[in-house]
């Protein structure tokens, strides 16, 4: 028996340690800082001083790590679907029916590039599109996007454009607002956990569960932040739907409006403000456009208008007037936080109908309190922005858009192909003749990229073809993307020659592939990375006490036989005739090398050292550090001085400057009274509109529930549920039932009740997409009216295999939310406001 | 001195996130720490769990989690009911199943008034916690649950020492045992256990407007506390007994008097009260 071996790793969940004993991985546990390593930061506030532990933190479903590497679940083999004959008989219409037949390497890489070659040949390159996921293994090179980028942008493919699916409404709407585009419409963060403890009064949770969406990338760091903002005093108030986890521990008081009607209860606060003269006459005169059309509007002065009152907003709301009245008094007297508008503001209210009015009256809310003024800001779910020292050098993995090799690389990947698709969209670009849509999914170079029309196929002179071939890099469309019904659809449709899928674990829609390759997980491959560092619109987006950046060991040799996207790459690259230039020379080792070389650390590591240890810890700012808070420089006429490189008003003429067209906080729109003057979805000026789902749709009657689908607490997206047993022995996760581990549906016992629906019954959840199995969780933390299921479950089982349409007992809720998006102008998922019903069902 | 491991669990401090349930698994589930413990199945044994609590109805509603494992008791009742000595404990405190000597001895399931130690009908063996003593006697500060805590709600350490963590906590916070009926010791202590609450909200009945500082009593049971009403009208009495008569009091000044009788068979949301003149 060999001694036991302790290597670093980094997770989509925290940096870890593995131990490893005879090839075997025992147990991965958080990394534990040694006397050497950086001591920690102390805050002082309120007589009090804060420092954090010297250790990382994980997210829970981390540690699953171990059960998921070595779950039953795994693709073993290169397996090919034994009814798909690329020179006879494809069988499109048998994917997800048939089973499979065990290949070769050899035999899987002939037949992708004889695949490849032939679609070329026939179509053109446009008609091959590739998709990687959001947050499988994390890593800087190997990545969901290092090595993807790089090969198809070399090869030339139609790009699928990703939508920003956590936060649509401020990615369509506050843009328009703040501008931020540069950070897909979010304020950057920093130095706000120093900010808030030394000055706010209170924390506004609007539409965020921050214990439960925070365990992502930097574990849970940020858990012990908010809990010293709690024994601190600052008074805790949540605005949701359901009393999330976040709320149910921790609220000082828990207010519940209507999904998709938070915008009336906005306005009124409004209303409260202005008729009680209690806003930023200042901030509002100096810093704002538009505020003199708003207020007239929000008092009813308007031709048609009406007051928005706290009695009307009660009437769509459903939250009691006085509540309204006294949040926004409350609201007005307390310096607050309102801990939306990051990464980490995830949940409800951004991903609902019309959801860009939402996003754009929270930043109004904020304009109106002067924002940046002391203790007044946006803090993404309370969960950014410690004290760090951004001088340091290091990159995160889209720091060089979709080719991370770029950044040491000699050649970055360009893609020569122009047409492009639309991830929300894709079943239709396969199976229809012409799709259009408007927009390029992430807008982050400028306000002009939300104009883009689009279409697929592009014409044939333009170099369109019609997507023949579909290449899947990890993770599932289905359960995770709206009316996943179409997916299934698009499978089996004639359109689609050729689908492989590039995976860790046997997903929802794995068995749909013509062909299937076993990847290994980030523990069996090298790499190097930041802690929780995306790079790119997300740099410098900090949710962990420490900057930690890590060698990731091979902890264990690949299982079975699988290899990493990088080998797969280089061996396709190889038989297409680009090998030199996608590797220049390089092996995984020496990529990781130039990586650090052009990093800070060799003025403070050499690299052999760093290897050897396995991890850096950078140094916290000196005590002299000069802080600089988000929005502050903006609240007191400065320029800009927060950390932000990607800023591009920095060192300009603009530097005092917001990113919008006025450079100012904008209650009307420049930019879309120019461009979509008559849209009366996203109107020039935000406010409630009735949605087009839920309280208000065509479908009430039928449907009268109305369904969230918010983030989920257990895994990150479909990585980490049925993978591993542990998580199914998680009540608030699985609810096993007669041997089956089922997805569990919050109700409140006034909707359960009339229904005859017990707590633990099994039940229908449906409307005219769908029907998926649930177990009730009958509980009085749902408002009366609406049930929650949250989205991404990993188990996409239908009860006739193979069928679209099919009922799910799996948990796949997203086969019942719309496929319509925000709005016509603005194509985001609205996930969070879906009419529905419930009745009981006998399995 | 020889050490005295205990452990204190502070419930306001605990998410529920379940990293700990998650991080015994990693350590325990089918893995065997010989001289220690048998590997226990992949699921069903809960070495650490969470009591999850909803409280109150709707809007009045709090949720809490309540990690529970082995309390390592003084005069642990597995020790009793165990032949061949196959139940042990430690000099540091920890309470050890001999994963040998008790094959066949389903008594010690069953001789556990706490409910934490589980069957491994494969092996034929009663299995608990350790307290990942394997691991404390390589040197570890403290077990796989405690490490994984974000939140410090866990708090593991020798009780001989006077200036650990727990040692202070104890001295400090007074934490205590969760269920005293058992008389199980005072090596897993707590603090914060969600006990009942009786809320409301105070409206002034003629403006439909929140009533703040509004001062409400609550009176019985030795209890006579009384609570000014925050912005929202609201006011929360917490630490409550259980299964206990208490009356609710509003005599402000210009309004009719409220008086109420609560009984605390569950949480207690008395909703909207309404003063009128």
């Amino acid at each position: 028996m060999s001694e036991e071996k302790i290597l670093t790793s980094c997770t989509v969940g925290g940096a870890v340690r593995v131990h490893v004993k005879d090839d075997r991985i025992t147990k991965i546990r958080p990394i534990v800082f040694d006397e050497k390593d950086a001591q920690a930061w102390t805050i002082e506030a309120r007589g009090k001083k804060f420092s954090p532990p010297r250790q990382t933190s994980m997210g829970s479903y981390i540690c699953t790590q171990k059960s998921r590497i070595y779950s039953e679940k795994r693709i073993q083999y290169p397996m090919k679907r034994v009814d798909f004959d690329p020179n006879g008989e494809r069988n499109q219409q048998n994917r997800g029916k048939s089973g499979y037949v065990r290949i070769s390497w050899d035999e899987a890489y002939d037949l992708l590039e004889s695949e490849i070659k032939r679609i070329h040949t026939t179509y053109g390159k446009a008609a091959i599109t590739a998709s990687t996921s959001s947050h499988a293994d994390f890593g800087l090179l190997q990545y969901k996007m290092g090595p993807f980028g790089r090969f198809w942008n070399m090869l030339g493919y139609t790009q699928l454009m990703d939508n920003p699916d956590s936060w649509e409404g401020w990615h369509w709407g506050a843009t328009h607002t703040w501008g931020y585009y540069w950070k897909l419409g979010i304020s950057d963060n920093f130095d706000m956990l120093e900010e808030a403890l030394k000055h706010t009064e209170m924390v506004l949770f609007w539409g965020v569960d921050p214990n439960t969406s925070a365990g992502g990338y930097n574990g849970q760091d940020g858990t012990r932040w908010r809990l010293w903002c709690k024994e601190l005093g600052m008074k805790m108030i949540f605005v949701d739907p359901w009393c999330n986890f976040t709320a149910g521990t921790w609220a000082d008081k828990w207010i519940a409006p209507r999904p998709a009607t938070d915008c009336a209860m906005a306005e009124a606060i409004a209303y409260v403000w202005i008729t009680e003269d209690t806003y930023d006459h200042w901030f509002v005169e100096n810093k704002t456009q538009g505020f003199e059309q708003f207020k007239q509007h929000i008092l009813g002065n308007e031709k048609d208008g009406f007051a928005h009152t706290p009695e009307w907003a009660e009437k769509v709301c459903e939250v009691p007037a006085r509540e309204i009245r006294a949040l926004a008094r409350e609201w007005a007297r307390k310096k607050t936080m309102l801990a939306t508008a990051s990464i980490y503001g995830v949940s409800g209210a951004c991903r609902q109908p019309y959801a860009t009015e939402w996003a754009r009256l929270m930043v109004l809310l904020l304009a109106m309190k002067g924002l940046g003024k002391d203790g007044c800001n946006t803090w993404g779910g309370a969960s950014m922005a410690p004290p760090m020292d951004m001088s340091f050098r290091m990159f995160g993995y889209s720091d060089n858009g979709w080719d991370t090799f770029g950044l040491v690389a000699k050649e970055t990947a360009k893609n020569s192909v122009r047409q492009k698709t639309y991830r929300l969209l894709l079943p239709e670009c396969v199976m229809n003749d012409k799709t259009e849509w408007i927009g390029e999914g992430f807008c982050g170079n400028s306000l002009e990229q939300q104009l883009t029309q689009q279409v697929c196929p592009l014409p044939k002179e333009q170099g369109g073809a019609p997507i023949k071939m579909i290449y899947r890099q990890g993770g599932s469309y289905i359960s995770t993307m709206t009316d996943t019904n179409r997916w299934p659809r698009m499978f089996q449709h004639k359109n689609l020659e050729f689908f492989v899928t590039s995976d860790i674990h046997w997903q929802s829609e794995t068995k749909f592939a013509d062909l299937v390759l076993p990847v290994c997980t980030g523990l069996e491959r090298e790499d190097i990375c930041e802690l929780g560092a995306p790079g790119g619109y997300g740099a410098n987006d900090m949710g962990a006490n420490f900057r930690v950046i890590i060698y990731m060991k091979k902890c264990i040799e690949p299982l079975f036989e699988s290899k990493t996207d990088y080998e797969i790459y280089c061996e396709l690259s190889k038989r297409l005739g680009f090998h030199d230039r996608f590797t220049e020379g390089n092996d995984i080792h020496t990529w990781i090398r130039k990586i650090f070389d052009k990093s800070s650390m060799p003025e403070h590591i050499t690299f052999e050292e760093f290897k050897e240890k396995g991890y850096f810890v950078v140094p916290p700012p000196k005590p002299d550090f000069k802080r600089a808070v988000s929005n502050k420089w903006y609240y007191e006429d400065r320029e800009v001085d927060v950390a932000d490189h990607k800023n591009p008003h920095k060192g300009t003429a603009k530097a005092k400057l917001m990113g919008t067209p006025s450079g100012k906080i904008e209650f009307v729109s420049t930019f879309l009274a120019e461009h979509f003057p008559d849209d009366k979805e996203r109107p020039v000026m935000p406010g409630f509109i009735e949605p087009w789902e839920g309280k208000y749709g065509p479908e009430a009657a039928k449907y009268p529930l109305v369904m969230m689908t918010p983030h989920m607490r257990f895994s990150y997206h479909t990585h980490y549920d049925n993978k591993t047993p542990w998580l199914d022995e998680i009540p608030a996760h699985r609810i096993m039932k007669d041997g089956y581990a089922y997805w569990p549906v919050r109700i409140h016992e006034q909707d359960a009740r009339p229904r005859g629906i017990k707590h633990g019954d099994l039940v229908k959840v449906y409307n005219d997409r769908g029907g998926v199995i649930h177990v009730a969780w009958v509980t009085e933390r749902m408002k009366p009216g609406n049930i929650l299921s949250y989205q991404a479950s990993a188990k996409y089982d239908p009860i006739e295999p193979g069928k679209a349409g099919s009922i799910d007992r799996g948990g796949c809720v997203n086969l019942l939310t719309p496929a319509r998006m925000v709005s016509k102008n603005a194509p985001g998922m609205a996930c969070n406001s879906v009419s529905v019903e419930i009745e009981r069902w006998e399995a | 001195m020889a050490k005295n491991y205990g452990m204190v669990i502070d419930v306001a401090k605990c998410t529920g996130c379940y990293a700990c349930f998650l991080a015994c698994k990693d350590e325990n589930a089918g893995e065997e720490h010989p001289g220690y413990t048998a590997a226990p199945p992949m699921t069903g044994q809960h070495w650490i769990n969470l009591i999850e609590v909803e409280r109150g109805t709707f809007p009045k509603v709090k949720h809490n989690h309540i990690p529970v494992t082995c309390a390592q008791c003084d005069n642990p009742a597995c020790i009793d009911s165990a032949e061949n000595g196959a139940v042990y404990k430690r000099e540091d405190g920890i309470v050890i199943i001999d994963p040998v000597k008790a094959v066949g001895q389903k008594q010690i399931v069953n001789s556990c008034p706490y409910r934490v130690i589980f069957w491994n009908e494969e092996k034929q063996l009663a299995q608990k916690c350790d307290g990942c003593a394997h691991l404390l006697d390589k040197g570890y500060k403290e077990p796989r649950c405690v490490e994984m805590c974000p939140t410090s709600a866990l708090l593991f350490g020798d009780l001989n020492d006077p200036k650990s963590a727990v040692s202070q906590v104890v001295a400090a916070q007074k934490p205590y045992a969760r269920t005293p009926e058992y008389d199980l010791g005072d090596k897993v202590l707590y603090l914060n256990i969600p006990r009942k609450f009786v809320a409301g909200a105070v409206v002034y009945k003629d403006s439909d407007q929140c009533a703040e500082n509004v001062t409400v009593t609550i009176k019985g049971e030795g209890v006579d506390q009384s609570y000014k009403t925050d912005i929202f009208g609201d006011f929360w009495f917490e630490e409550l007994k259980s299964k206990a008569d208490y009356t609710v009091e509003i005599a402000e000044p210009g309004y009719k008097k409220i008086s109420l009788k609560v009984r605390t068979n569950t949480d207690v949301n008395l909703g909207n009260l309404f003063l009128e003149k």
